[in-house]
């Protein structure tokens, strides 16, 4: 059996606001050294899949930066690999990707003349750790058509903001509900999608050119009572940066303060790959207190570090101080400077005493900005 | 440029680092927290911009050669050139081994000619430095020598421990002196040297043939050529260390964590690059104390750290304090240990409440030549268990099991 995988990165994701001004929300540098597609990438290459297709359209150059040859995930091969997938001008015309399954179907060429008899789709934007290896023998023994990964959100997810399915008793999707307040259920589809291949392109093949472009909506719901759709139970860490600011800032903040989910991330069903950017260990200097975080590679500190996430390569300087914030590569905080409650992205500086402080919301400072 | 190939030296033991180079060869130990000591060299050479590079080994050479493969970390991944790793091998004349670091090269010299190089660059593969050889090349070729020797000052009263080289007023090497017990100069050759290679080659060949010459570079061939007259010293004032025993180890690792280091690996303009593993980044909890220290990737540090390189995917439990060490990769440390003066080895387990460098020191008992310091060694994948008692100057073998409650007096040793 082969997989074919797909990932969805071409969102704009307007909820994240500044942090996607200049990157797909894929691109996002999320837990001190990734970036968000490093997961579900990671993921696939940790399920055997040799074969990658990402769809990118939203200002995709620093997530190709990213990507670039996919060594970094054993994807530089001459059987399978990475495929970018950009949206292309053709003999037909010219569009931008105008919904999943448009991209996908605009890109059929590449499931024509694969040998695969599977695709796995997942998003750029998720943040868990799944071998999908289990998916695919859930999916044979309920001899399904097409299957969902969903998952039983408990309350400290907005339910209104996901999209929910109903089962039966065989786990099988009877009803799906898109955004709505007060679900009849809060168990939400997570954007991942097991089917076979060539069923996936007859149904693109029979909706698309009629104006069906979301893959869910308009392609599989319509077919909900004829095709044979199950929902996966997925057990363990799953989050969406897409949710926004605040979502991205939980994410980061459950990573450093729950030593089982860094685990079950890092260490179990195989590891995240990235690029690799050759930074020397951090450094912690006599005046450097740190305080529950998480320190990436390249760092040198000699102020106060409480409670927050430093990417690769950020300087604290002596007397800074650093409280509830994400600090992204290559940014130096001077000499007195305070940050609170703060996201700062990447080749930032904050001069010699400033103050940087969010209240209810965390301030967010642009890429190469000075204060 | 294109008309250089450098070799690198890497066939050592290294005896003097005892129980650390008894399972992998020199040049494969672990440095400043995630490099092996290669490293340094190798990423001299791709920062200087030298891609055409072989690697001679010998001593236990697997971990070194999984550690180099292909080259990629070095961009020595190349169509052209690139990383070669050259072991000894036989012909029907039976040679086997290499027998000295000339006989090393000269049983190479087919590989360097396959470049027609200009120049041959020799090098160690198991000193720390930062050096752009580039620099060196020039003062080659503004000198037109034959031959150049890096050379350190070191002070007098060190210099019987290197070989010396006694120059005129123009820098070219008049006299070699080997371990001198009365030094003429102060100049120290580092073991990088820069030859001419239809020169050296022939030199090599004829050294060969010579059964009275033990085929070293310092000690043969460097004194046979000095009557040329155009044998040069390169006076090198930039940062050079040979970690060669256990206390130089520990404090050139120590010299790193300092707050202005004399080799500062921070610096963006020379990287070193390394093939290390895909780890996330480390996690300081709130009990953590850490001071002066190098922590790297994967660390999960929950007790204290004072004057220490912290290597990837160690974990440091509660209540452990860590003071002047070195902690190599995937070490795990339980909760209330003390660990002062000690360099831990990769892979290895230390359970609870162990104390590793208490008391007053004593000589070894195993060999007081290679343990001659207050500095503990613990060997790769040993498993030290609970409430253990170690001493200062102790030594525990690679892949030992130190039981429960066991109390090794200082000088010690469980091999």
């Amino acid at each position: 059996m082969r997989v074919l995988g797909l990932i969805l990165a071409g969102g704009k994701s307007e909820k994240l606001g500044k942090l996607v001004y200049k990157r797909a929300s894929a691109a996002l540098p999320i837990a001190g050294k990734y970036r968000a597609i490093d997961f579900t990438l990671s993921n696939m290459v940790n399920s055997d899949i040799i074969k990658v297709g990402v769809l990118t359209q939203y200002n995709p150059r620093s997530l190709m930066d990213h990507l670039g040859s996919g060594k970094e995930w054993n994807l530089d091969r001459k059987k399978g690999g990475l495929y970018i997938l950009q949206p292309y001008i053709g003999l037909n015309g010219q569009y931008w990707y105008r919904g999943t399954a448009d991209a996908i179907f605009q890109n059929i060429t590449v499931l024509k003349r694969g040998e695969e008899d599977y695709v796995l789709i997942g998003s750029g934007d998720h943040i868990y750790k799944m071998i999908y290896n289990d998916l695919y023998m859930y999916h044979f023994t309920k001899g399904a058509d097409i299957t969902l990964v969903t998952k039983e959100l408990d309350e400290s997810y907005n339910i209104k903001d996901y999209g929910t399915v109903v089962v039966n008793d065989d786990m099988r999707v009877i009803e799906f509900n898109e955004k709505v307040d007060n679900p009849p259920s809060r168990r939400a589809f997570l954007g991942i999608y097991f089917i076979n291949k060539h069923l996936l392109m007859d149904l693109l093949y029979t909706i698309v050119p009629d104006g069906g472009y979301d893959l869910l909506l308009d392609v599989i719901l319509p077919k909900i009572n004829e095709l044979k759709v199950y929902a996966y139970d997925f057990k363990g860490y799953w989050r969406n940066i897409k949710k926004g600011i605040d979502e991205y800032f939980r994410i980061n903040m459950e990573i450093i303060e729950n030593r089982g989910i860094r685990e079950e991330l890092f260490y179990k069903n195989g590891k995240v790959f990235t690029k690799l950017k050759d930074f020397p260990p951090a450094k912690f200097t006599a005046t450097s207190i740190v305080d529950n975080s998480v320190i990436a590679d390249g760092c040198v500190i000699s102020g106060m570090v409480k409670n927050s996430v430093l990417f690769r390569g950020v300087v604290v300087k002596a007397g800074a101080r650093i409280e509830n914030s994400i600090i992204m590569q290559g940014t130096v905080i001077e000499e007195g400077a305070t940050v609170k409650n703060a996201i700062i992205d990447k080749d930032c500086i904050v001069r010699e005493g400033q103050t940087l402080i969010g209240d209810f919301e965390p301030v967010v400072l642009e890429k190469r900005m000075i204060v | 440029m294109k008309n250089i190939v450098a070799l690198i030296l890497a066939g050592g033991q290294g005896t003097r680092l005892g129980v650390l180079t008894e399972k992998i060869a020199k040049p494969a130990v672990q440095f400043g927290g995630k490099y092996r000591l290669i490293d340094f060299t190798l990423s001299n050479c791709v920062n200087s911009g030298i891609y055409k590079v072989g690697v001679l080994t010998q001593y236990k050479p697997h971990l070194l050669n999984k550690h180099i493969g292909i080259g990629k970390p070095w961009d020595l991944d190349r169509k052209d050139g690139g990383v070669t790793i050259l072991q000894p091998y036989f012909t029907e004349k039976e040679k086997v081994w290499f027998s000295g670091t000339a006989d090393a090269v000269y049983q190479n010299i087919e590989f360097v000619d396959e470049y027609s190089p200009e120049y041959v660059l020799i090098l160690s593969g198991d000193h720390v430095y930062s050096m752009d050889y580039n620099e060196l090349i020039d003062y080659h070729i503004s000198k037109s020598a034959l031959a150049t020797v890096a050379c350190l000052e070191v002070p007098l009263s060190e210099a019987n421990r290197f070989g010396i080289m006694v120059t005129d007023l123009e820098n070219r090497i008049v006299e070699f002196q080997e371990k001198p017990q009365k030094p003429k100069s102060n100049l120290a050759s580092l073991g990088i040297y820069i030859f001419q290679w239809d020169f050296i080659r022939e030199v090599l060949i004829s050294d060969a043939k010579n059964p009275e010459s033990s085929h070293d570079f310092g000690k043969d061939i460097i004194p046979k050529i000095l009557e040329t007259s155009r044998i040069f010293a390169f006076p090198f004032d930039g940062y050079w260390r040979d970690v060669g025993t256990i206390s130089s180890y520990l404090e050139a690792n120590l010299e790193l964590t300092r707050p202005i280091p004399a080799f500062n690996i921070h610096d963006k303009n020379w990287r070193i690059y390394t093939h290390s593993e895909e780890m996330p980044p480390a996690y300081i909890s709130k009990e953590a104390k850490i001071k002066n220290s190098l922590i790297s990737e994967g660390c999960e540090i929950y007790g204290s750290i004072e004057n220490s390189v912290i290597s990837q995917g160690v974990e440091v439990g509660k209540g452990s304090v860590i003071k002047n060490s070195v902690i190599m990769s995937k070490v795990k440390i339980g909760d209330n240990c003390y660990i002062e003066n000690t360099i831990i080895a990769e892979n290895v387990i230390v359970g609870n409440s162990v104390k590793i460098g208490v008391g007053e020191f004593a000589e070894s008992k195993l060999n007081s030549k290679i343990y001659n310091s207050e500095i503990s060694v613990i060997g790769m994948d040993s498993i030290i268990k609970d409430e253990v008692t170690i001493g200062k100057n102790c030594v525990i073998g690679n892949e030992k099991v130190v039981d429960f409650r066991i109390t090794l007096e200082s000088g010690d040793y469980i091999y």
